[in-house]
């Protein structure tokens, strides 16, 4: 096809049937919920974080009239505990990080020039699971089951039964549910930035949302396993009484108040930084030029990502810990500020140099940046390790984190709203109610969060259902109550403006004359995201690349067409952007929400102690996995190769590192890999905690016979999936078969071995935290040994099936990057539970 | 916008006139030092507001061009990166020295308290030869004398703050940790429970009196002994029978359990139930029969089947014990 076939509109309209004919959404009833577009998953996923926040707003308003009089009895301690409870949980994890998610499913293919997502049903597997745990977890408030030992759940309040009810494990496993939702959304995106980049769009021409959601996205990848880690030691000590917070059993409570921070405060950043993204790409629009410096700020969210990673402590001031300690991370913590300045002098100095047009959206942008602002010093007055002991756990904090939170997450999206709204439904939201409810919105939060400040200061706690009038705080308290109603006035103000959206004419097409991608929208949007996919040579290639637009539309770019009616993206190096193959996209499918509810099934009868149940629904998860994959992924193509435009012929099909599914298997495994150095986390941890570290009467540990024999089988069974997959690229079909045989039932050997070590010890994991833990260890080994039997076993089906031969590999080499894992895995808790009581 | 708000907050904050739990109304040289920083703190806040409020202001209403892309990158460069870094790091050195912990000496005073769900436990020189002194739900310590807290916690993690007299301190089962601390001022205060800790967390306070060093060292000898007005009144049978003394100690009879908080001298004490009530008879007979009305999640449990009058009684004999 040459770029003289384009001028044939003829030619163009039966491309456009053929793509609006494969991008057909599905109708009916049920169908339409079996859509895996990501314009659709996107916008279910924001109207239900959306929904979740105003249900947390309200559980707000009603703790703020609770409190608005001193000695008040509206509600009793027993529900104001529950609300909240809820409303941190809620706001953190089912608004604030799913939020970031749902807008970036909608958003990065429209900025990568991508038709869709890598793993579209992976974004509706995702969703769904977001769904059923978001409702599982906040309608327990209906039935007075919610939990109510505070959002960061501290032992031994929460995981003593005789002192905490059902609510905490509706926590611990409704949101353990949607931790693996969020991680999975995280593996899309990270392999979306990574692979799905248009030809040319080398990384430094990435668009900054498309920087900032890698920065994000890996960081939920490392900073939500360790909270994964640690809700499974809560929950076993929970479930089975297995004592890894109980002080006297040898655990220690303060290994959950590491654990938890390790994820909760990188956990701030994950919600803040895909802000500043919003603001980085509505800033160069409204100041008419390129942004100024984006190397700096791109080096300054990546320092951010690292330093906060090395700040959990400063959650910890008043624990006691070492006072060396507090003053490096009293250090840390404030370095933090220094790449916030970096990005915010980078916006403040893109306006000087820009000519500013003023808008709603730059309105938001800015009042968030002005309570941003403040947030942020008070976060510096609190990383001093002196002012926090009185500041810490009084409404000073309380203040503190809702100045960052309302000025570095709910401002700029409510920002993001008014300026991508056009984008999405092509309809501008009105700029006079817009305005309304920004300056309801601005004096509400400062009236209601200043005055806490002061409170804080006169000794009002946090987390208390009442305080006595004689404290004198009557009046400031009244005061954030006042506030809190006309904040969410304007929230109300917004939602109207929203719901009368659809009686507006649309607008025209970019509304607000910007230089990115995702602008190339239509506002008669047509389903299959972009006409053509372009050759990008600039930051803002709608402003700089002549005829940009005319170009997409015309289908003078790449695969303007979809010949053999399936849906396709391109896939791109990952550094230079340089194309290497089109791959066939996932189309709608009831599996992605079937797997989800049965993973649902797993978390909630789990709840309820309904272990048959559970394992029932384990089993259907496993069921639909495996369906889903064989039918759905490492498709053989029906040809090598295709034509995609300007003479250019590119592969259908990819394994090993240039394709999507490896990347995506990779980071799974970083993240199954950050989970378990969690636990061998807890096990350095009662080490260092205890002069005996086993103790004496349990010297042996597990031996050392049975965890080398599960060493030696691990081993074995990686090699020999290893040798599968060499000996099968060069033609060895039936060796490699017979290698991953072998695999297999070194593999399950492994379950056995890795358990007898505790077991014909006779370790008793309820005596002491350190059977427990090393029980653990093998457990989550042993387990891991069962996952590589089934996936060993799984490419030598697909071999026998002939779905895998030599050219067409993915499934053997994912396996091999499982495996690499898994014995890592197995090296480690082995030689720790084996070996090193030896030394130690 | 903000300004009519921000003095309405000024006349708010000086009419609300706490003195007994105040970080602003300080009786202890640590508070004393970190209200300072404090103020320090918020100066260069508002210093450094302001200064952004009025720098962003002028980058938006100037003209396009007024920057030029290296002066832009001069401003994220000194502004962004060198200016914060130096500031922090001045912040860094001036606070350094105060989490030094106050210099401790082998005679100092060490008082022992634990938290439990929803009140305090307190023992006097802990490790004294003389018979240890314990006491509930109030702490008394002498003015100008390098105090040692040991705290921590038999059931939950608790956290221990006197805010006119120094920062918190966690109290967390199977550790113990030290707080040291010096009272400038004498007088009555208050300390609350600042880490949630269940049901009646916002109930769990405690009375703090700080007293001259021969006072406090009176009090002391004087507590050593047993309390006044234990005699055999229908109150103290009454105490007796209905097994009061399975849980409560008092000093001077053969109540010696730990379980509940000790009551000796509780006619000394100025509240009720943890800092949270005025200790009058009809309270503390409404507390005997029903302490989950007061204190939700109290431990005690309730003796409905004592008739008021008798509760009111008990309430008498153990408002005599001073």
């Amino acid at each position: 096809m040459s770029l003289h076939d384009q001028d044939d509109p003829a030619l163009r309209a039966a491309q456009e049937d053929r793509l609006r004919a494969v991008w057909k959404p599905p109708q009916g009833l049920f169908l339409r919920w079996t859509d895996t577009n990501n314009n659709r998953v996107g916008v279910w996923y924001v109207l239900t974080a959306f929904g979740f926040m105003l249900f947390a707003g309200v559980l707000a308003l009603i703790m703020r009239t609770q409190l608005a009089v001193p000695d008040n009895d509206l509600v009793s301690a027993n529900s104001f505990n529950q609300l909240f409870t809820l409303h941190g949980s809620m706001m953190m994890f089912l608004f604030a990080v799913p939020m970031f998610e749902a807008v970036s499913i909608i958003l990065l293919p429209q900025l990568l020039g991508a038709r869709d997502l890598p793993f579209p049903r992976l974004s509706a597997f995702g969703y769904w699971s977001f769904l059923i745990g978001g409702v599982f977890v906040s309608g327990s408030i209906f039935f007075n089951a919610a939990p109510d030992g505070g959002w960061f759940m501290y032992p031994p309040l929460t995981t003593r039964t005789d002192l905490s009810g059902l609510g905490a494990d509706i926590w611990m496993l409704g949101l353990s549910f949607i931790e693996v939702s969020s991680v999975a959304a995280a593996v899309e995106l990270i392999v979306g930035v990574l692979k799905c980049r248009p030809p040319g769009m080398r990384l430094n021409l990435m668009p900054l949302y498309a920087w900032y959601i890698l920065v994000v996205a890996v960081m939920i990848l490392f900073a939500f396993p360790p909270l994964i880690a640690g809700d499974i030691l809560f929950e076993m000590e929970r479930l089975l009484d297995w004592p890894f917070f109980d002080a006297n059993r040898g655990g220690d409570p303060l290994l959950w108040q590491h654990l938890f921070w390790i994820f909760g405060h990188p956990e701030v950043y994950i919600i803040f930084l895909p802000s500043i993204a919003l603001f980085a790409m509505l800033v160069p629009t409204f100041a008419n030029r390129h942004l100024l410096g984006y190397p700096w700020i791109v080096l300054a969210a990546v320092g951010t990502a690292f330093l906060s990673f090395g700040l959990w402590v400063h959650h910890m001031f008043t624990t006691g810990l070492p006072k060396i300690s507090l003053a490096f991370f009293s250090a840390a913590s404030e370095a933090v500020a220094i790449p916030t300045g970096v990005q915010i002098f980078v916006f403040i100095a893109t306006l000087w140099a820009g000519r500013v047009t003023w808008s709603t959206p730059l309105l938001y942008a800015t009042g968030s940046l002005a309570i941003f602002v403040i947030g942020g010093l008070t976060g510096v007055m609190v990383a001093v390790a002196p002012f926090d002991w009185q500041a810490h756990d009084s409404y000073f904090i309380v203040a503190h984190l809702h100045y960052v939170l309302i000025g570095g997450t709910l401002m700029p999206l409510f920002a993001g709203l008014y300026y991508y709204w056009p984008l999405i439904t092509g309809k501008k939201l009105s700029d006079r109610l817009g305005r309304i409810a920004f300056w309801m919105l601005f004096a509400g939060a400062n009236l209601t969060f200043f005055p806490m400040h002061l409170s804080g200061l006169m000794g009002m706690p946090r987390r208390v259902f009442t305080y006595p009038a004689e404290l004198g705080l009557g009046g400031l308290n009244l005061m954030s109550t006042a506030g809190a109603y006309l904040f969410a006035a304007g929230v109300a103000v917004i939602c109207v403006d929203l719901a009368l959206s659809p009686r507006r004419a649309k607008a025209p097409r970019n509304p607000w004359n910007a230089g990115t991608l995702e602008w190339l929208a239509h506002p008669d949007d047509e389903d299959w995201g972009i006409r053509s996919v372009p050759l990008v040579e600039s930051r803002y290639p709608i402003w700089d690349q002549p005829d940009f637009v005319r170009k997409v539309d015309e289908g003078r770019f790449f695969l303007p067409d979809a010949e053999e009616g399936r849906r396709e993206t391109i896939v791109t190096t990952v550094l230079d952007a340089r194309p290497l193959a089109v791959i066939r996209l996932g189309t709608p499918s009831v599996k992605p929400m079937l797997t989800a509810i049965a993973l649902g099934g797993v978390f909630i009868f789990t709840t309820y102690h309904l272990y048959w149940a559970a394992l029932a629904c384990g089993i259907a998860t496993l069921a639909c996995t495996l369906w889903w994959l064989w039918t759905g992924t490492a498709e053989i193509p029906e040809k090598p190769c295709k034509p995609i435009g300007h003479g250019l012929e590119l592969p259908l099909y990819l394994s090993g590192p240039a394709a999507p599914g490896w990347w995506a298997m990779f980071i799974t495994m970083m993240a199954d890999a950050t989970a378990f150095s969690g636990l061998v986390f807890g096990y350095f941890f009662f080490w260092t905690r205890h002069a005996d570290f086993p103790p004496a009467t349990m010297a042996d540990g597990p031996g050392i016979l049975w965890p080398m024999v599960a060493l030696a089988v691990g081993v074995i069974g990686w090699l020999a999936t290893i040798g599968a997959r060499d000996i099968h690229a060069r033609g060895g079909v039936a060796a490699a078969r017979i290698l991953l045989l072998l695999g297999i039932t070194h593999s399950i050997v492994g379950v056995g071995a890795g358990l007898a070590g505790p077991w014909t010890s006779g370790l008793d994991p309820q005596a002491h935290s350190y059977p427990a833990i090393v029980w653990t260890l093998a457990i989550w080994t042993s387990a891991h040994a069962g996952v590589a039997a089934i996936m060993q076993g799984y490419a030598l089906a697909r071999s026998l099936a002939g779905k895998m031969n030599p050219d067409h590999d993915a499934d053997l080499r994912n396996v091999s990057i499982y495996m690499h894992f898994y014995a890592l895995s197995a090296v480690v808790t082995y030689a720790t539970i084996g070996l090193f009581p030896e030394v130690a | 916008m903000r300004n009519p708000w921000l003095w309405a907050l000024l006349v708010a904050g000086l009419t609300a006139c706490n003195a007994e739990q105040s970080t602003l109304h300080v009786f202890g040289a640590e508070a004393r030092a970190v209200r300072q920083m404090a103020l320090v703190l918020t100066i260069g806040a508002v210093l450094i507001v302001a200064i952004m409020v009025a720098l962003y202001v002028r980058a938006v209403r100037a003209p396009e061009g007024r920057l030029s892309h290296d002066g832009g990158m001069r401003m994220v460069l000194w502004l962004g990166a060198i200016g914060p870094t130096l500031i922090l790091t001045a912040l860094l050195i001036y606070a350094l020295p105060a989490m030094r912990p106050r210099a401790t000496a082998p005679g100092d005073l060490t008082i022992r308290v634990e938290g439990e769900q929803f009140w305090w436990r307190v023992a006097y020189d802990p490790a004294s030869d003389l018979s240890p002194l314990s006491s509930a739900n109030e702490v008394r310590i002498p003015v100008g004398r390098t105090v040692i807290f040991e705290l921590t916690a038999r059931d939950v993690i608790h956290s221990f703050w006197i805010p006119g007299l120094a920062g918190k301190m966690d109290m967390i089962p199977g550790r113990t940790n030290r707080l040291v601390v010096q009272a400038e001022k004498a007088g009555r205060y208050r300390g609350v429970c600042a880490e949630f800790c269940g049901l009646s967390h916002a109930l769990m306070a405690f009375d703090v009196v700080a007293m001259d060093g021969a006072d406090f060292d009176a009090w002391m000898a004087r507590s050593r002994a047993a309390s006044t007005g234990v005699t055999a009144s229908r109150g103290a049978r009454l105490f007796d029978a209905h097994g009061c003394g399975g849980c409560h100690a008092i000093r001077g009879t053969p109540h010696d359990a730990d379980i509940g908080p000790d009551l000796s001298r509780f006619g000394e004490r100025p509240t009720l139930g943890a800092g949270i009530l005025p200790p009058t008879p009809a309270n503390v007979a409404a507390f005997i029969r029903f302490p989950q009305d007061a204190k939700p999640g109290a431990r005690m449990p309730a003796y409905p089947q004592i008739s008021v009058a008798d509760a009111r009684a008990i309430a008498d004999y153990l408002k005599g014990l001073k």
